[in-house]
């Protein structure tokens, strides 16, 4: 097993910063910070994603988007773990003067340096309405592992009543 | 000089307490507010679409914050309107 599955986020961070002061003391040079901030290991953290496409698209449009994009994660070295299209929906207040867009949420692993090249991918992307990456912490990942399994939220509300 | 059981108040003195607001994120255990779940957010929203407050809805101020945020990412993302009439 190597050493980056076995350390979560913090505690690499932590190795990262002694490996670079080892480093510097055997290479004898002096404090440097751009060497000092540069990770040796990648941190990998849970994200969701969620993008509003156009109405128009079609069905094998919508299809290749979504391909594009996961492919996009797994070429970075992420892993997606569930991608959910929720297709159709009318939205809040017109976007771009659309009142209806089509969803896609997907949940991946990723290094925290991939989500500068998903945003500008999906900036220049002119099918796409709007985007929003959120990290999700222990507990968002343990709902939505919940959630998928069948367990809704309002279903354990309803328990603890 | 009046004596104390002969006092006479013009309205009913309140005997009952009113009832205690309580955290319903504490209360239930709830570790995360899903910002995708939009029924369940409009519980803290009133009729033109604004959060409502603490003294209203009871949350405590960790989940207050943590309700703000996901009310203001689904807003972001046109799941909830910034500002309506009717809501419910």
């Amino acid at each position: 097993m190597p050493l980056e599955e076995l350390l979560t986020g913090w505690q690499m961070g932590v190795l990262n910063f002694w490996f670079i002061v080892y480093e510097n003391m055997i290479k004898k040079t002096t404090f440097a910070p751009h060497i000092f901030f540069k990770p040796k290991f990648r941190v990998m953290n849970n994200y969701e994603l969620m993008v509003i496409f156009t109405p128009v698209l079609s069905d094998e449009e919508f299809k290749a988007a979504q391909k594009k994009y996961t492919d996009l994660v797994t070429g970075a070295g992420g892993e997606i773990v569930y991608s959910n299209p929720w297709g159709l929906k009318s939205l809040a207040y017109p976007v771009q003067k659309k009142t209806t867009g089509i969803y896609w949420v997907v949940e991946f692993i990723a290094p925290s340096t991939f989500n500068e090249t998903l945003k500008i991918q999906l900036l220049r992307d002119e099918q796409v309405l709007r985007h929003m990456v959120t990290k999700l912490d222990k507990y968002a990942v343990g709902y939505n592992a919940r959630k998928r399994s069948g367990v809704s939220y309002k279903n354990e509300k309803a328990e603890a009543e | 000089m009046a004596k104390a059981n002969e006092i006479k108040y013009l309205t009913a003195i309140k005997t009952e307490k009113p009832k205690k607001k309580f955290c319903r994120f504490k209360k239930y255990g709830i570790k995360y507010i899903d910002y995708k779940d939009v029924e369940f957010l409009k519980k803290f929203l009133n009729e033109q679409g604004k959060m409502l407050p603490r003294r209203i809805s009871g949350n405590s101020l960790k989940y207050q914050r943590k309700v703000s945020e996901a009310i203001k990412k689904a807003r972001q993302m046109a799941l909830l309107p910034y500002v309506t009439d009717l809501l419910k």
